[in-house]
């Protein structure tokens, strides 16, 4: 069957694609786990707290499909990614697993009995179900822009050096902190429109402008480590675009200190994403400090747009490069699924993507308006 | 590899899995039976049966979050703990998960958080809308993992590309409308709509028993009554046995549910008792009956149904053609323009996965012997007493709740809600669907063992490279964590039915309100 797209744009596409999908992740999901993250100390009384957990009660839901989703589409389009990546990151992948189960029962569950001790507990739940995979999220980042250490076979079985506690080196940890920063401004932008204005704002506020700050003295900070550390991955040679997915069989790859900053000299547009980054962050720390909360909101969206995609433009055609073998690296050219495989997704995606939007438009517009106080009295649905 | 890993991997799978589909069924089946409670309350616009749909909406709240949440495990397990095999078959496999991330993840979640919060801000038709897309998500779901699912079974429309060292697919239709996946689909949700009917039964009969509620519990009996009867009829009438005529494994996991170890002759009779002996090969004490068997199997009369030894002997040609096919991917690996192993490779591609079989016993599968060859082919038999005992116990359980629907039907028809000696049954009967559920999975995934993917990849290859400290930090934890939810998640459902129907959204008709919750300090 003749296609009517080829393979090397399919991939180009897919690289894209997952990209949107990992920033409306970080876009949505994003602030339920930032307003998770901020719960314990934005909130202190039982009623602010249930009045913080009803600005993302009933949404978080669909929020966390794009996690979701992200995974499955990586499967489906970048399986070797999928399997390469989760099994290497074993043990950081389960400990987010196990924050991420906590959050939907921490959020049915708390309500459910009006004993403190309960509710503090599942309140910490939530803290961790938002902090812990954010933290990891971040890490996890920094170890794919360090490099992985796996290697391939010759049946394309991978195969890991190095430990768990080996991801968590100083780079990888700033990127964890930056990721935090980033998910606790989006929280706290997304608590000032949501929640009654008054004390809880007024914290989400502080500790927002101090997350605004941190993302740009953190991103900062990780682009001078990425320019100047020794990271980087280059493709010695032409890669055949259109080849097969086989990172045994293509142009190797070579590690290139430095090389992570080359698209930038190529593609000058490139530069938006670190400068969107940037401008968020602080167009955030105004809209906090002046007390526009949309404006707040915007800049933190910006933000963290702009910093997820400076990774992964920074990288391409990189997606999963190997710190042991750099031949055995995963790039947009060797690592997709089958050209009819992307190409059937593509068409769901078209189909389906829309949709969810609209539908996704139109719940948040009925549930919209500020969680009150007064409404945890009277609305016995709420949490 | 490291068969602890093996083994470790195939435990952690199987604990994640089963406990995430003891709450998956209740989702599925109760989500259906919310849409019939509240499209009775749109129609009526009698309150009672709004009071009917939120107290059994809560208590779907509550089974849905811990649904969700262990959902999550199994999005991501496959890379974690199966790589190899996502990798060999992610062409394939990842697409019907994708799919139904955007097909129905995002639909029934959501939905569902309108479904609770939207009461007051929502039309009665615009609620029941609501409630009914957040039902056809969760089914959608369960139709796109069986499709997967059904690969796995049966694995129509791909191919193994020597390019890429994995599977291809060559035709999403025939993933799409894979006889094995439809049948699985039918089976798996009908499964679910009689949890759900057995669940609100039960609690219904347990209020009755009491004298609680009793307006409450007869609707809701009625609803279950019906749906139940419709469900169970189904759920054994459209088996999952239409398709184990299809392929090897699936004709090998009939015989193993049968014990049936030679070549039932045409018209196949059906063991009803029997025990299997796996040193001898041989069934002691079985009882027959006659024609079932064939019937079921090859919808004929006069179609042998094929037994062990038979399709072990298939087994071994396959793996002796597999060898072959393996040599020649040996060569076209170390040179792909070679035309001759190419060819050589195209006639007996469909047996690779058999030559990949001896695996487990020599690195290179061409220095196999013939003994081991013969010895290998005898892995394609999946525990047979396993297997033989779990099938009988799930449609034993099958049959039963016709027999309990159909009496509750016949009750509630005669509008003898109250008939003790059945609400004392119905109360007993609420374990058993879960347990003719759990075993159904048994049957599918035990059934198919050896293979990860029926003919295609053996299970021992499909593990991640881990090691076993870190599988059993994984298993410990998982079962920690998962042990204590059981516990929340039972102590919570536990106190919402003794809570009552009219605990927190509607006040008691005729009556006082009941005891508000003391404040919270």
């Amino acid at each position: 069957m003749e296609l009517p797209l080829d393979y090397a744009t399919l991939r180009v596409i897919w690289w894209a694609l997952v990209g949107v999908l990992l920033i409306g992740f970080a876009l949505t999901d994003g602030f339920d786990m930032g307003v998770g993250a901020l719960l314990p100390f934005v909130a202190k009384t039982d009623e602010e707290r249930r009045m913080v957990i009803n600005t993302v009660g009933a949404t978080w839901e669909g929020n966390q499909v794009w996690f979701i989703l992200g995974g499955g589409a990586i499967f489906a389009a970048w399986p070797f990614v999928y399997a390469v990546s989760f099994s290497g990151f074993y043990l950081a992948m389960f400990v987010v697993l196990a924050a991420m189960i906590m959050r939907p029962v921490s959020f049915k569950y708390r309500s459910k009995r009006p004993n403190p001790r309960w509710r503090s507990f599942w309140d910490w739940g939530l803290f961790v179900g938002g902090f812990v995979p954010v933290l990891c999220y971040g890490v996890a980042l920094g170890n794919v822009l360090q490099g992985a250490p796996f290697r391939l076979d010759g049946d394309l079985r991978a195969f890991y050096d190095g430990a768990f506690i080996a991801l968590f080196s100083p780079f990888a940890l700033l990127c964890g902190l930056l990721s935090v920063a980033m998910l606790v401004l989006h929280g706290a932008a997304w608590i000032t429109i949501k929640a009654e204005e008054g004390p809880v704002t007024e914290r989400a506020r502080l500790f927002g402008e101090i997350a605004a700050l941190a993302s740009i003295v953190l991103f900062a900070a990780g682009g001078f480590w990425v320019a100047f550390g020794g990271m980087g991955f280059r493709i010695d040679g032409l890669a055949d675009a259109a080849g097969p997915s086989n990172p045994l069989r293509g142009v190797a790859a070579v590690r290139a200190p430095g090389a992570w900053l080359d698209n930038y000299g190529r593609h000058a547009w490139m530069l938006t994403a670190p400068v969107l980054g940037f401008a968020g962050a602080a167009l955030a720390l105004a809209g906090l400090r002046f007390n526009k909360a949309w404006a707040a909101f915007t800049g933190s969206s910006a933000s963290a747009a702009g910093i997820v995609g400076t990774v992964g433009l920074s990288m391409f055609p990189f997606i999963l490069p190997s710190s042991i073998d750099p031949r055995s690296s995963l790039t947009v050219w060797n690592a997709s699924s089958s050209h009819m495989t992307l190409f059937i997704m593509l068409v769901v995606t078209v189909v389906f993507l829309p949709l969810i939007l609209a539908y996704t438009a139109f719940v948040y517009r009925v549930l919209w308006g500020r969680s009150t106080t007064g409404a945890l009295a009277t609305n016995p649905d709420l949490y | 590899m490291d068969p602890a890993v093996i083994d470790l991997s195939r435990l952690q799978f199987a604990l994640t899995a089963l406990y995430h589909f003891l709450f998956v069924p209740l989702t599925l089946g109760l989500s259906f039976m919310l849409v019939i409670m509240e499209s009775i309350y749109v129609m009526t616009k009698r309150p009672i049966w709004r009071t009917v749909t939120r107290f059994w909406g809560v208590l779907f709240g509550i089974n849905f979050a811990i649904g969700v949440a262990t959902g999550i495990t199994m999005e991501f397990q496959f890379g974690m703990n199966w790589s190899y095999y996502s990798h060999y078959v992610g062409d394939i496999f990842g697409a019907p998960l994708a799919i139904e991330g955007l097909m129905a993840f995002f639909l029934e979640a959501t939905f569902v958080g309108l479904m609770f919060f939207g009461w007051e801000k929502l039309s009665r038709v615009g609620h029941l809308a609501v409630t009914f897309l957040t039902a056809l998500g969760t089914n959608l779901s369960a139709l796109w993992i069986l499709v997967a699912n059904g690969w796995m079974q049966n694995p129509m429309g791909a191919t193994f590309n020597p390019d890429t060292m994995r599977m291809e697919v060559s035709s999403f239709r025939d993933v799409l409308f894979n006889p094995v996946a439809q049948a699985k689909f039918v089976h798996t949700v009908s499964a679910g709509y009689v949890i759900a009917a057995v669940f609100v039964l039960g609690i219904s009969a347990l209020y009755l028993l009491r004298g609680k509620y009793v307006a409450v519990a007869k609707r809701s009996m009625t609803v279950a009554a019906a749906f139940g009867l419709a469900s169970s009829l189904s759920v054994v009438v459209l088996g999952d046995e239409s398709g184990y005529a299809l392929t090897d494994n699936q004709k090998m996991k009939l015989a193993a549910l049968e014990a049936m170890w030679n070549t039932e002759p045409a018209p196949a009779g059906l063991t009803a008792f029997g025990i299997p002996d796996l040193k001898t090969r041989t069934t002691h004490n079985e009882i027959k009956i006659p024609y079932v068997l064939g019937l079921i199997a090859t919808r004929s009369v006069d179609k042998p149904v094929e037994g062990i030894f038979q399709l072990v002997a298939k087994a071994q040609t396959r793996i002796e053609s597999g060898v072959v096919a393996y040599g020649a991917l040996e060569t076209l690996k170390a040179n792909p323009k070679d035309m001759a192993a190419r060819a050589t490779f195209e006639t007996h591609r469909r047996d690779l996965g058999y030559a990949l079989l001896l695996k487990r016993y020599v690195a290179d599968p061409r220095q196999a012997s013939p003994d081991l060859i013969k010895k290998t082919a005898w892995d394609v038999v999946p525990p047979v007493p396993v297997m033989f005992w779990s099938f009988r116990v799930m449609a034993g359980v099958g049959f039963l709740m016709i027999a309990l629907f159909a009496t509750a039907f016949l009750l509630v028809t005669l509008r003898k809600h109250d008939t003790k000696w059945f609400l004392v049954l119905a109360v007993a009967a609420l374990p058993l669907p879960w347990l003719s559920a759990e075993l159904g999975w048994v049957l599918a995934e035990m059934g198919r063992q050896p293979w990860a993917v029926d003919g295609v990849l053996p299970t021992f290859l499909g593990a991640s490279s881990l090691s076993v400290p870190q599988l059993l930090i994984s298993i410990t934890a998982f079962t920690l964590l998962y042990g204590s939810l059981a516990v929340v998640e039972i102590g919570l459902i536990v106190r919402t039915i003794n809570k009552g129907p009219f605990a927190k959204h509607d006040p008691v008709p005729g009556g006082s309100l009941p005891e508000p919750e003391p404040a919270v300090a």
